[in-house]
């Protein structure tokens, strides 16, 4: 039977559409995109955004190994919940995807028990152990969409060159972690002053800066692609913006928190505030918004990293890294960049469909005749405030609890299906 | 003991000058005929007004006997019980309990100005009993305005006075006020210290 | 005699002094004396009733026997019972959390918990979710209240007694505090107390043990030991610890002495009227030569004396002025 999307504003930027549309969709496709439309079921869309469902090209769903904090199948649900139809799962599990028999494990589980696609990624070294390659080519033709030892840098900087020269044959993106972890003694937040005033070990911005400058550095050398994951501070999005200029194939992308939140959130000792890269400083937040306003962020990616509350519910220095972020991410992009007017709706839809789905190749984040109705509809004024017990994640690890967002999803459609429906 | 509460509304004389000084010359004579051994007496004053008193005591007895017994301080407040309850606030820097002479054996006096609820005094005699083992311990009260919360009654008393709830007895020294006078105010109530 | 403030204690916890005021920190400073008088008795028994019937527990995570045996005296002397716990005795050896350690300890009725944790945060996060009433006896780096408050108590006593002034305060008092900065709590409290006390603070260690933006907390930093203490009235000078030296942070025992250390011929540079104070134990020889420590500068002994009257006077605040706790 046909479904038709009536009466939303229709944005998706990769054919610049921004106008009041309908949207008819025949089984899995979209049939077609047009005014005055007509179907079998009927979604009423007034009031609302029609636009691709969500890329994140960032997260981390923790199967197999670490099931209680999330599964695929809960992760694609939270994912459904926050409008995202396509996610790139990080390979940092246990054990890693750093073999062909992972990867098909995770497009089998996927297959099994995900509502909304999931792209895998694999390790870009054995073990993540920055030590010897993967095997790239079947890895890509497996179904492989990037390659990366996120969690972690690799620390020798002969193997990342090989890494990228190898990677870039193959057709694969090294998604890089910037950090040079023998810069941190036990780091658990931003070093700073309230590092110092709260007596916690800290994390030089410099952890970060170095290796992004490095690691562009080889990816120059190398001319291969290079993706910089959750910039964080002034000069890492300085360093990247010199790149950019100087036709470096560099990308980059950050996450909700680091334009929403400094250091100051530690003060609490809240673990809620403890992630990797650490929060910083109102320059850095100010960098980073300016950045995105100048397009040298190429996309918005969650990071989304849960924990079960019992694992987050300990000392600052003990509890791991890492927030939630799928649930919470349209408010927080429309809270924190729509509504201050940094950028416009449009081009917020656009950091987060087809701008991510560009940096991995992948043949998604658009509406078009004929494509695959992967479709969220969102009203963007509604406000709702964060209620992690709803969430469809199974951890509840987020700084944003209480807090009261505006940007809502109605919808989220993938393949056809709706896979989430606001009650 | 003074209180600070509410604010006052009517004031009446309870004793002058001259009958306070005539009181403590007759406490002053009972406590000489009922201690045949002056010199095993020691006068605890209870801050801040018991103080002056027992000086003033412990004068009278030098003249008439020739023995002058020691006068020390006491300050109570560690070992009040509203302070344990969390109902009373700690009054800080009122002096504290100091005394140059061994209590063992001896016949301490307390003295106070003015009884009340008697817990003052019975945080005084907690407070001696920490200090070391006298042999007995007599009370000499200035004024007792009744209202009694525990089993306390003085050896030797100036003055006894009925009041109300909303009565307080102010006495007044030279030493520390300027003038000797015994007050009956009346004022309105409100929450704060126990009475003594 | 000394003022007698009319504010009331209303805080559940002391968790550190960042966020006391002035006026609160004299509040606990001003009821200290009459502590120190119990403490004093010579004949006569040194004990007030003031805690009877409470249970004060001391959890402490990490190994102290001069901290732990302060607050276990301070407890006992106000009457209350004590409890010790030491973390290789207790659960957190089979893995049990933080909390439900407290939750198991609170099941049995009590009224303080003092905890020393090497984590910072520790005491916060218990203060938020339980009843008890959380005395900080250090959590990593970050806060040593009570110490601060015992040093500022000394500070005070020793200035009122030279300046005969029975109300002198701290207010423009210069103090040195020397050492590792970085890794000490101890440094981090007194800032925040002696400044707002109104005391100067300098502080002066190997750079490589200077926390970044440090001076924002409010004191001066300098590497250089004369010019921290030429004009100090108070010289603290804080334990430096070996392993240290495995991490690439100074260079040697030997350097740190030629460098830093104080003692006769550094005190030389010094005020002849300076204090020399530290928070114990002293590394005889490395931080504080021998002959400084056990001479009439030294104070040292004073403030162990006082860190039980002081310690006495947090419990009293915290647990009898009518709010949290067990037995309120």
């Amino acid at each position: 039977m046909s479904l038709v999307i009536v009466n939303g504003h229709v944005i998706d930027p990769a054919s610049a559409r921004s106008e009041r549309a309908d949207v008819l969709i025949e089984g899995t496709r979209i049939e077609r995109i047009g005014k005055g439309l007509k179907g079998g079921k009927t979604i009423d869309a007034s009031g609302c955004v029609v636009c691709p469902g969500f890329v994140d090209i960032h997260v981390h769903f923790r199967e197999p190994g670490q099931e209680s904090k999330e599964t695929i199948a809960s992760g694609s649900r939270a994912a459904a919940r926050g409008g995202y139809t396509s996610v790139v799962p990080m390979p940092n599990t246990a054990p890693p995807i750093d073999n062909a028999g992972m990867v098909e494990f995770v497009i089998r589980r996927a297959r099994e028990t995900a509502c909304v696609k999931i792209w895998p990624s694999a390790c870009a070294t054995k073990e993540r152990a920055g030590q010897e390659m993967t095997e790239m080519g079947e890895l890509k033709d497996v179904g492989a969409v990037a390659v990366t030892d996120d969690g972690s840098d690799i620390a020798s900087s002969w193997v990342l060159r090989r890494v990228l020269e190898y990677a870039d044959m193959c057709g694969l993106t090294y998604l890089a972690h910037c950090e040079d972890a023998s810069l941190m003694e036990g780091g658990c937040m931003n070093e700073g002053y309230n590092s110092t005033r709260l007596g916690l070990p800290g994390m030089p911005r410099e952890m970060e800066e170095i290796r992004i400058d490095r690691n562009i550095r080889l990816a120059a050398l190398t001319g291969a692609k290079i993706h910089i994951q959750h910039v964080t501070t002034a000069e890492g999005v300085e360093i990247i913006r010199r790149a950019k200029a100087n036709g470096v194939r560099v990308t980059c992308e950050t996450a909700p928190h680091y334009w929403m939140l400094t250091d100051e959130a530690v003060t609490t000792f809240s673990t809620n505030a403890k992630m990797n890269p650490p929060l910083r400083e109102a320059a850095d937040v100010a960098a980073i918004r300016a950045a995105i306003a100048d397009g040298t962020i190429d996309c918005i990616a969650t990071d989304h990293a849960p924990h079960t509350f019992t694992d987050k519910d300990v000392e600052f220095h003990l509890a791991p890294f890492g927030i939630v972020g799928l649930e919470t991410a349209l408010g927080l992009v429309l809270t924190g960049l729509v509504e201050t007017d940094l950028i416009s709706l449009e081009r917020a839809v656009e950091l987060m469909t087809i701008a991510p789905a560009r940096i991995l190749n992948l043949p998604i984040g658009m509406l078009r005749e004929g494509g695959p109705a992967d479709i969220v509809v969102f009203d963007p004024k509604k406000e709702w405030t964060v209620d992690p017990a709803v969430f469809a994640s199974l951890s509840r690890n987020t700084p944003f609890a209480g807090e009261t967002l505006r940007g809502q999803v109605k919808a989220t459609l993938c393949d056809g299906n709706v896979v989430y429906q606001l009650a | 003991m003074n209180s600070d509460n509410g604010p006052v509304c009517e004031t009446t004389v309870v004793m002058e000058a001259i009958a306070m000084a005539a009181a403590i010359h007759r406490m002053a004579q009972e406590i000489v005929a009922a201690n045949e051994d002056v010199s095993s007496l020691a006068f605890l004053g209870i801050l801040s007004r018991g103080r002056p008193l027992a000086e003033r005591l412990a004068a009278q007895i030098d003249q008439m006997t020739g023995v002058a017994p020691p006068v020390g301080s006491l300050a109570t407040t560690l070992y009040r019980d509203d302070l344990r309850a969390g109902v009373g606030t700690v009054k800080i820097g009122g002096g504290t309990t100091h005394f140059a002479f061994p209590i063992d054996g001896k016949t301490v006096v307390l003295v106070d100005d003015v009884l009340a609820a008697g817990r003052t005094i019975r945080a005084a005699l907690d407070e001696v009993m920490d200090y070391g083992r006298p042999a007995r311990i007599q009370l000499a009260c200035l004024v007792d305005r009744g209202g009694r919360e525990l089993p306390i009654q003085p050896d030797y008393l100036g003055w006894s006075v009925a009041t109300r709830p909303d009565e307080w007895v102010s006495v007044r020294l030279r030493e520390m006020d300027g003038q000797d006078i015994v007050l009956l105010e009346r004022r309105s109530l409100t929450d704060g210290e126990g009475g003594s | 005699m000394t003022q007698a403030p009319r504010l009331k204690w209303t805080r559940k916890d002391l968790l550190g002094i960042e966020e006391l005021s002035r006026e609160e920190i004299l509040l606990i400073l001003d009821t200290a004396p009459q502590f120190v008088a119990v403490s004093a008795r010579e004949s006569g028994i040194k004990k007030v009733p003031l805690l009877q019937g409470r249970l004060v527990v001391n959890w402490f995570y990490e190994p102290s026997t001069r901290t732990r045996t302060s607050f276990e005296l301070a407890a006992k002397r106000l009457s209350a019972d004590t409890l010790s716990i030491t973390a290789s005795a207790s659960s957190a050896v089979k893995g049990e959390t933080l909390h439900d350690t407290l939750a198991n300890i609170e099941a049995m009725h009590t009224d303080i918990v003092v905890i020393r944790h090497s984590y910072a945060g520790a005491p916060h996060i218990l203060a938020q979710r339980h009843p008890s009433h959380i005395v900080n006896a250090g959590d990593g780096r970050h806060e040593h209240p009570t110490q601060a408050l015992l040093d500022a108590f000394t500070m005070r006593e020793h200035i009122r007694a030279v300046r005969q002034d029975p109300a002198a305060q701290l207010d423009g008092l210069r103090v040195a505090i020397i050492g590792d900065i970085t890794n000490s709590r101890v440094a981090r409290s007194n800032i925040w107390c002696l400044t707002k006390l109104g005391a100067q603070v300098t502080l002066c260690g190997p750079r490589t043990l200077i926390p970044p933006h440090i001076e924002r907390m409010g004191a001066v930093v300098t590497t250089d030991l004369r010019e921290a203490i030429c004009d100090a009235d108070v010289i603290y000078a804080l334990r430096i610890q070996f392993e240290r030296q495995q991490n690439c942070l100074f260079p040697s025992v030997r350097e740190y002495i030629r460098l830093f250390r104080v003692d006769q011929e550094s005190l030389r540079l010094a005020p002849p009227h300076a204090l020399v104070m530290h928070p114990g134990p002293i590394n005889r020889d490395i931080e504080l030569a021998a002959e400084v420590a056990d001479s009439a500068r030294s104070v040292i002994l004073r403030q162990v004396t006082n860190g039980v009257a002081v310690r006495m006077a947090i419990m009293h605040l915290l647990v009898n002025s009518g709010r949290g706790g067990d037995g309120a």
